[in-house]
């Protein structure tokens, strides 16, 4: 067997080992393993999912040949579960592979608490009546289900469940978290240390931009009645005034200032959609609660009021930011690397370059340690709101009678460092959507340029399975 | 033997729902029909330019959906690491060559399938092997690769008098690429859509790190990293090159830039982040790339068949928060130097084919070094191999006017290297060539191509 860190490297340097874990925990359920099913499953069986169950009443016939790959000749008149589940077998020995040679829509019928042992089902061409009753089924038993259908060349998939719940969102694009419209006590301590007023080129450069906009932000506040640039007109003003600080032409440092300048502007305060979820009434808890929701009651209870001074936990990392320019390079790598060096030989005497040289390095790592401490100060802050949520979660899980340690302190740190991002996605009952559509949306879907075409095949979809529901075979002008 | 016609035919039941039926959505040309399949499984064939995460992906969606002549390129072995997605390989086949493999495994399952396997660099080819093709599909995670293939596939285009691409000439290609959970399919009809080049601006420059933050100022566990890997490396081990695969290198490399992040209290070297840092590792997931490789499966089929419209003509798809799929229809940049009718250059019939090389080399729009000049399928002169080279080394005296026949004007192609970001990488270019004072172009009317 493979290293599996090797062998799962490339995934694992998007959800990391926890999201590993979770993958490996779960055991998933496949209903029909036509190309649609045994393809979704061939992705999670090289991921390495924990386990799957594929189960399909059908033969193999030489049709299924001409589009599913996990067939081959040798299958055909066989059981297509039990062929589907010996390739992808093949695919990862660290997967468990089970088939059950049945019909699911038989099954939804007869054995319903079959599908509570799975964290997930996937059920793929379902007929309508026996996707409903799935949907049920696998509400009931907290189970999520995923409904795919593809037909020619369109398809769809549907997510069930009554409740995800998302704490490292990831999201694509979102704002660093450097509190700059409302700094903590240490942060702006730790700007006062350090004066922006030199008359040193190069001490000038290595200012990080997060210390000169907490304190460019103060000196506007106190000449603007303690407010903050709030205005288009202010904000720009404000980048002007952090302009006519400057010194130099190249100062990178003050272009990013200006440029994130807009971040002392933010609105103070948690985002509506944390505030959505805070008011949530799942966070109301009591001993059934999720550890979701214990977590959301802590954040709510006090702390966001309190030690948050109205805000969610910070999350302790700060961007990359340049301090260095053009101008110093030369120089400095004339001194880290030997072939640069001789080649400034031609043009300066070595004194002169061991003098720059040290000068600058000074300077360098004086604004390397800048950094390094404004990174430590976010981190402080962090560990120090962590230590008060914890404290609440401590106290919520001993007031609803859970264990005091029932939710770890890996978990609780992940939930602050991503408090900001929290998403909840809750999904309809299947029944509901077939039973009563929300015309006026699909009617303003319909309407919308990006979602048109997709809404158009989705009723097409709809009606060709209810069709086929009433008929007992698929619309079209020739036979199947 | 019936049974045997009987399952090639039914092996085709759903392909043939689309072969066989008229429809709304079809492509232009579009005749259902038995024929059609006939035609796609015996005149089509597909070039596979990848056997990684996209083209295990590609080599099973084609076969499956009815394709028999199949090619397929690359030069890599299979690694462990690419378990987790490239579904055709086995632990048992780490360190045979992916090509091979990939071609083996699919023929196996799907018999009516031939697949040739090419284990070589795409460079190695001549563009007779790709000019061979109806349809290059690309299943590559590297820019210059694609880049290569691209200036490959429009060097076939011709352009007629009044600067429109000759159909016939038009080599289609279908590109896929994927980062994680983003991924990207194109079509590409040289002369009709835009090229690779003409939309390079997609691609953004890599960081890269100045040398001095790296020296003086790190700040972040990969400035530490390429400290080690980029100038440390060098300053203790004098003239040994650092090899990425090499385990004890990297090791080096982690343990220098964990002592480096010790000494500036950096925190977050990993080993994982050290190679993922030094190898430039681009994640990778099954799922994207099949979604990906089903769609660039699927325009090649409908290029092949017209059985529905083909892409027009960029899909971005983002499966990150949620799943986003957009299409966006880009156009082409008229003045590309790849896919438009090609640079012209005027030229005196003394010219010699030496002087010609010097010239590419200098022209500001070419800046072409160490080129090899083919005309019209002849190598006039080859830089390598070294036999080659030596056969066609006594045309350099000669002049172009009479290598080229004697001719008014016409196409040569030229593969060299250029300068791109600074990174040497091969090109090709396709140059039409006009001769002055002869018969046909007193004019001054140079829209002609070939
Ligand atoms: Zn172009």
């Amino acid at each position: 067997m493979a290293e599996p860190k090797t062998k799962y490297d490339r995934q694992l340097r998007i959800w990391g080992e926890q999201g590993q874990a979770a993958l490996e925990k779960a055991s998933i359920c496949l209903l029909n393993c036509g190309p649609t099913g045994s393809e979704t499953l061939k992705n999670l069986v090289l991921g390495g999912i924990g386990s799957i169950t594929v189960i399909d009443g059908s033969k193999v016939e030489a049709g299924d040949l001409g589009n599913n790959f996990m067939l081959d000749e040798s299958s055909i008149g066989q059981s297509k579960a039990k062929c589907v589940c010996a390739f992808l077998q093949e695919l990862n020995d660290a997967v468990k592979a089970k088939f059950v040679e049945e019909s699911p829509e038989a099954l939804i019928e007869t054995n319903p608490s079959l599908f509570s042992q799975f964290t997930l089902v996937i059920a793929t061409q379902l007929v309508e009546a026996s996707v409903v009753k799935l949907d049920r089924i696998c509400r009931r038993g907290n189970v999520m289900l995923i409904f795919a259908r593809s037909y020619g060349l369109t398809g769809l998939v549907r997510i069930s469940l009554k409740e995800h719940n998302v704490v490292e969102s990831k999201p694509d694009h979102f704002l660093d978290d450097l509190r700059l419209n409302n700094p903590w006590p240490e942060l702006k301590q730790f700007a006062e240390t350090i004066d922006l007023n030199v008359t040193d080129l190069v001490a000038h450069k290595h200012t990080p931009y997060v210390v000169i906009l907490v304190k460019m932000a103060v000196e506007w506040a106190e000449r603007h009645g303690g407010c903050l640039p709030s205005t288009r007109e202010e904000k720009k003003e404000f980048k002007e005034f952090l302009k006519s600080k400057t010194i130099a032409l190249d100062e990178d440092n003050y272009k990013e200032a200006i440029e994130a300048s807009f971040k002392v502007s933010t609105p103070r305060g948690i985002s509506s959609n944390l505030r959505q979820i805070i008011d949530d009434s799942a966070a109301e808890v009591d001993s059934t609660s999720s550890d979701f929701w214990v977590m959301v009651a802590a954040l709510k209870v006090e702390f966001i009021a309190n030690e948050g001074d109205g805000e969610a936990p910070l999350e302790g990392s700060i961007p990359d930011m340049t301090s260095l320019t053009e101008l110093v390079t030369g120089f400095v790598i004339s001194s880290a690397v030997n072939l640069s060096r001789t080649l400034l030989l031609s043009s300066y005497d070595s004194e002169t370059i061991v003098l720059l040289y040290t000068y600058k390095t000074d300077h360098c790592q004086l604004s390397c340690r800048h950094y390094v401490n404004l990174q430590k100060i976010y981190q402080a802050k962090a560990e120090a709101d962590f230590l008060v949520v914890e404290q609440r979660v401590r106290n919520i899980l001993k007031r609803i009678g859970r264990d005091l340690d029932a939710i770890s302190k890996t978990n609780i740190k992940s939930f602050c460092r991503n408090a900001r991002k929290l998403t909840v996605c809750r999904y309809r009952l299947i029944e509901d959507e077939f039973n009563s559509p929300i015309l006026p949306e699909l009617l303003k879907l319909l309407t919308d340029e990006d979602y048109s075409v997709a809404v158009g095949f989705y009723i097409l979809l709809r009606a060709v399975d209810r069709f086929a529901t009433n008929y007992n075979r698929f619309p079209g002008l020739f036979n199947g | 033997m019936a049974d045997a016609a009987a399952l090639v035919s039914s092996r085709w039941r759903d392909l043939d729902k689309l072969l066989l039926r008229p429809g709304n959505l079809v492509g232009q040309n579009f005749e259902p029909g038995p024929e059609l399949r006939d035609d796609l499984q015996e005149y089509a064939k597909v070039l596979v330019v990848g056997a990684g995460g996209l083209g295990c992906e590609l080599l099973k969606d084609l076969a499956l959906s009815g394709f028999r002549n199949l090619d397929v390129i690359d030069m890599d072995r299979i690694e462990v690491s690419n378990l987790n997605r490239q579904f055709l390989f086995r632990l048992q086949d780490v360190g045979k060559p992916k090509a091979e493999v990939a071609a083996k495994r699919v023929m196996e399952r799907v018999t009516s399938v031939n697949i040739v396997p090419h284990f070589c660099r795409i460079e190695d080819k001549d563009l007779e092997f790709y000019n061979d093709f109806n349809i290059i599909a690309l299943g590559l995670d590297s820019i210059e690769a694609r880049s290569y293939i691209n200036s490959v596939a429009c060097s076939f285009l011709e352009y007629d008098s009044e600067d429109n691409p000759c159909e016939d000439t038009i080599k289609p290609m279908v590109d896929g690429g994927t980062e994680g959970f983003k991924g990207h399919a194109r079509v590409i009809l040289p002369g009709i859509t835009p090229c690779f080049e003409c939309t390079i601006w997609l691609f953004p420059p890599q960081v890269k790190f100045p040398l001095c933050t790296l020296a003086e100022t790190p700040r972040t566990a990969a400035h530490c990293i390429e400290y080690a890997h980029l100038i440390k490396w060098d300053e203790v081990h004098s003239g040994k090159a650092f090899d990425p695969d090499d385990s004890e290198h990297m090791q080096w490399v982690y343990a220098e830039a964990v002592k480096r992040a010790d000494l500036f209290g950096i925190p977050g070297v990993t080993y994982s982040l050290t190679q993922g840092v030094v190898k430039n590792i681009i994640p990778a997931i099954a799922s994207t790339n099949a979604i990906i490789s089903a769609a660039c499966a699927l325009e090649t089929l409908k290029i092949a068949t017209g059985c529905s419209k083909t892409l027009s003509n960029y899909l971005t798809y983002n499966g990150l928060e949620g799943l986003h799929t957009k299409v966006t229809e880009f156009v082409k940049d008229k003045d590309c130097l790849v896919c438009g009718p090609g640079v012209l250059l005027e030229l005196d019939t003394s010219i010699t084919l030496q002087e010609f090389i010097t010239l590419l080399e200098e022209h500001p729009k070419l800046l072409l070094s160490k080129a090899s000049v083919l005309h019209r399928k002849k190598n006039l002169y080859m830089q390598a191999p070294p036999i080659l080279e030596e056969m066609t080394r006594s045309n350099l005296s000669l002049p172009l006017f009479d290598l080229i026949g004697q001719v008014s004007k016409d196409v040569v192609h030229v593969n060299g290297m250029t300068n791109k970001n600074g990174k040497k990488t091969s090109s090709l270019r396709k140059l039409r060539v006009i001769f002055k004072g002869i018969d046909g172009v007193s004019d001054m009317d140079t829209a002609g191509g070939a």
